[in-house]
């Protein structure tokens, strides 16, 4: 039988309470709604700030595609880059070569990193860890050392030269103000969470979650670990492809550093900062980081890093389970709070 | 969980709410530079020299006062320089684009100078394309041809046959060793042998060794700087080369303040290309290097003059053109300009809009107890060699 018989029989067979589980998993609540709703808000509220917020929503992607895997699936990367470099550099190249369509760039960036991943997943799936931060960490220096070598290709330092994006669906310019940009970035976004959601909320989706917990005994429930993680990996390559090939089309460069350490770094600050394996923990956390840094750094150039170190202390130190953890806690104890109050006054 | 998620697009949004109005009377360059991080002390010095300028000229020129936006790049970063670019212009009201140490940020926000009409003045990044990116954009720090063709020849001339070059293996480096190579060639000179090691390499011991083997007249080395002289100086020592003997060519870098108190008396006889010391000897050097002093408590190097030179290029194009501030008036008032630096002579080629200047070649000798590169010979009026020769 195949994984996705099981998973069909799964759903059929299903006792009504898991059937009703994942169907309110996947309900949209109001606050989704709303959140959604204001990220459309910088366009008529803040349009000096497109351009940033066009680079926050493809961190926010890129941070989604690895809470997919750390989050949701407990695999640990230090080398995430990789896949938003060969993403980066994918659809920079073939705009090079003639193709500057930036829609079908991002499914050939797409497709390109995925592969990438797919072959990867066959050594990714069999450790756990430590051993796992350092295969990612190594693979991405790797790749990186690999794309400074082919310079021929890849430009090596000064990046690659002479990218050209065509007008979003042959009449958007990605303009100086960054609309395009951030219109771009935001449908991009949107679309890929939802796909994101879907599959989190899926009978595959809780499996992942099994075997972050355990993997080891997910088998004997019928839950394949090893090609459930090859798939799930896979996807996040994918995804942190298309949010490298955004990137590059929305700023028309691409350079070594879209493969680096401290990209895979921040990304990871990122979505610890927001929340792990909350699928909105890495879109809050891009947003915080990002706005964070730009206003800091406003302030001042020099010693920005420092607020920036202070601010990630304190929230993981008070925060445990970053900014959405913290705020859902909160949320509750008022909720608590609130409903005592009205407790004591009924009577 | 839900009322947070509203609760935080609304936070975000109110920090990201707000803007500057534009003033009248001002002129606003946006310094996009390195401020933290690896490059820091790069943006540093930058910054100092246009700030000493500023303070020696006074803040007004042309009716108009000069206000800085600085914007930190923190390193190696083009997506992220561009961004500050656009939004230093859209946001700020920036009327110039300064600073810029790096060549991939450079040529990310070059795109910006381009698309917004606007004066860029590179300050240090070297790569020879740079200035051909957008119509706008003018250097006054030096490029890599500039100085690297220019010693090759050098070499050629000064009795030096065979050379054996040895560069770190990226985008600068292979740039550099192109145009030595280059320059050795056309004065007539043999290559032996050559390598390119990974930027990062700790230990130099098995190329000087490799290079020794070859027996060459003169070795060549670039390297970025950082660690890496004393690394170098280590080699020379165990592999015995003296370099007194078997000249030791390079760039600037090589034998750079920093470097040379870290490579200590081995660096003795070293040979390197630069366009500007601190221990140039002119009276106009003397008393930059004191006010300089005065100031900031050490000595400028290159980085400093790139930005001194680059504030002098931006008052002297305001004042040209009567204040008006857009890319056009500006580029235009900068094409052909020319002015005593502290660093000797130096112009703004018309048809490049690249820095025109004296190449200087230095030997590093023992002045009091003091390591000095002592100026050797001086290669005036040397433009870069690069533009047009390509394509």
């Amino acid at each position: 039988m195949t994984s996705d018989s099981i998973a069909a029989a799964a759903r059929e067979t299903a006792p009504a309470g898991a059937r009703d589980f994942l169907r309110g998993q996947i309900r949209w609540r109001w606050s989704e709604i709303v959140f959604w709703l204001a990220t459309l808000l910088p366009f008529v509220l803040a349009p000096d700030y497109l351009v940033l917020a066009s680079q926050v929503a493809i961190s926010a992607l890129f941070a989604l595609s690895l809470d997919l895997i750390l989050g949701f699936s407990g695999i640990v990367s230090l080398g995430h880059a990789a896949y938003f470099g060969v993403g980066a550099y994918t659809a920079g190249l073939i705009s090079v070569w003639g193709w500057g369509e930036p829609l079908t760039g991002l499914v050939v960036a797409g497709i390109a990193a995925g592969l990438v991943g797919y072959v990867t997943s066959f050594v990714i799936a069999r450790f756990r860890h430590l051993a796992l931060i350092m295969i990612t960490l190594g693979f991405g220096l790797l790749l990186q050392e690999a794309a400074n070598s082919a310079g021929w290709l890849t430009g090596g330092f000064n990046g690659l030269q002479g990218i050209h994006t065509w007008p979003l669906l042959g009449k958007f310019e990605f303009d100086l103000y960054g609309y395009t940009a951030y219109a771009y970035a935001l449908a991009g976004l949107f679309l890929i969470f939802l796909v994101a959601r879907r599959i989190i909320h899926s009978p595959f989706g809780l499996a992942l979650r099994g075997i972050r917990e355990n993997g080891a005994r997910m088998p004997a429930i019928g839950a394949p670990t090893h090609s459930h993680i090859r798939t799930i990996y896979t996807i996040a390559a994918i995804i942190a492809g298309i949010a490298g090939a955004m990137l590059t089309q929305s700023t028309e460069t691409v350079s070594l550093e879209a493969l680096g350490f401290q990209r895979s770094a921040d990304v990871l600050v990122m979505l610890i900062l927001g929340g792990t394996g909350k699928l909105y923990g890495g879109i809050i956390g891009a947003v915080v980081y990002m706005v964070a840094r730009d206003q800091f750094a406003g302030l001042n150039p020099q010693y920005w890093y420092f607020w920036i170190g202070l601010l990630l202390i304190a929230v993981v130190m008070f925060l445990p389970n970053g900014i959405l953890g913290g705020l859902e806690l909160l949320a509750e104890s008022a909720k608590a709070q609130w409903a005592k109050s009205k407790w004591a006054k009924t009577p | 969980m839900q009322k947070l998620l509203c609760g935080i697009a609304g936070v975000a949004l109110a920090v990201l709410g707000g803007g500057a109005a534009k003033a009248q009377d001002s002129v606003k360059i946006g310094m996009v530079s390195e401020y933290s991080g690896q490059f820091a002390d790069t943006g540093a010095q930058i910054d100092h020299g246009v700030e000493l300028y500023i303070k020696q000229h006074g803040a007004t020129v042309a009716g108009k006062k000069i206000e800085i936006i600085r914007k930190d790049t923190g390193g190696i970063a083009p997506d992220l320089a561009k961004r500050l670019s656009q939004e230093v212009i859209v946001r700020d009201h920036a009327d110039i684009l300064g600073g810029f140490s790096l060549t991939p940020n450079a040529l990310a926000s070059a795109d910006v100078s381009a698309q917004a009409k606007k004066f860029m003045v590179v300050m240090n990044a070297a790569t020879s394309v740079i200035t051909e990116k957008s119509p706008y954009i003018a250097r006054t720090s030096s490029t890599t041809p500039q100085l690297n063709y220019t010693l090759g020849q050098w070499a050629a001339k000064n009795g030096i046959k065979t050379i054996y070059t040895m560069v770190s293996n990226y985008g600068p480096g292979i740039d550099a060793e192109i145009w030595f190579q280059k320059g050795f060639k056309d004065g007539g000179g043999t290559i032996v042998g050559s390598v390119r090691f990974p930027v990062a390499s700790p230990d130099f011991s098995s190329f000087i060794q490799a290079a020794k083997d070859k027996n060459p007249d003169a070795i060549y080395i670039w390297i970025p700087g950082g660690a890496q002289p004393a690394a170098v100086g280590k080699a020379l020592a165990e592999r015995g080369i003296d370099p007194k003997k078997t000249k030791i060519l390079g760039q600037d870098a090589l034998a750079s303040e920093t470097a040379l108190k870290s490579m200590g008396d081995i660096a003795i006889g070293m040979i390197t290309v630069s366009d500007y010391d601190f221990n140039h000897q002119s009276p106009m050097n003397k008393a930059f290097v004191q006010a300089y002093n005065d100031q900031y408590h050490r000595n400028p190097d290159f980085f400093s003059i790139g930005g001194y030179d680059g504030a002098h290029l931006i008052y002297a194009a305001l004042k040209k053109d009567g204040g008006k501030v857009d890319g056009d008036s500006l580029i235009n008032a900068a094409k052909g300009l020319s002015w005593e630096s502290p660093r000797g002579p130096v112009m703004i080629d018309p048809q490049t809009r690249d820095i025109v200047q004296t190449v200087y070649i230095r030997r590093v000798e023992k002045v009091g107890n003091q390591l000095l590169n002592v100026e050797i010979d001086a290669v005036p009026h040397v433009k870069d060699p690069a533009h047009g020769a390509k394509k």
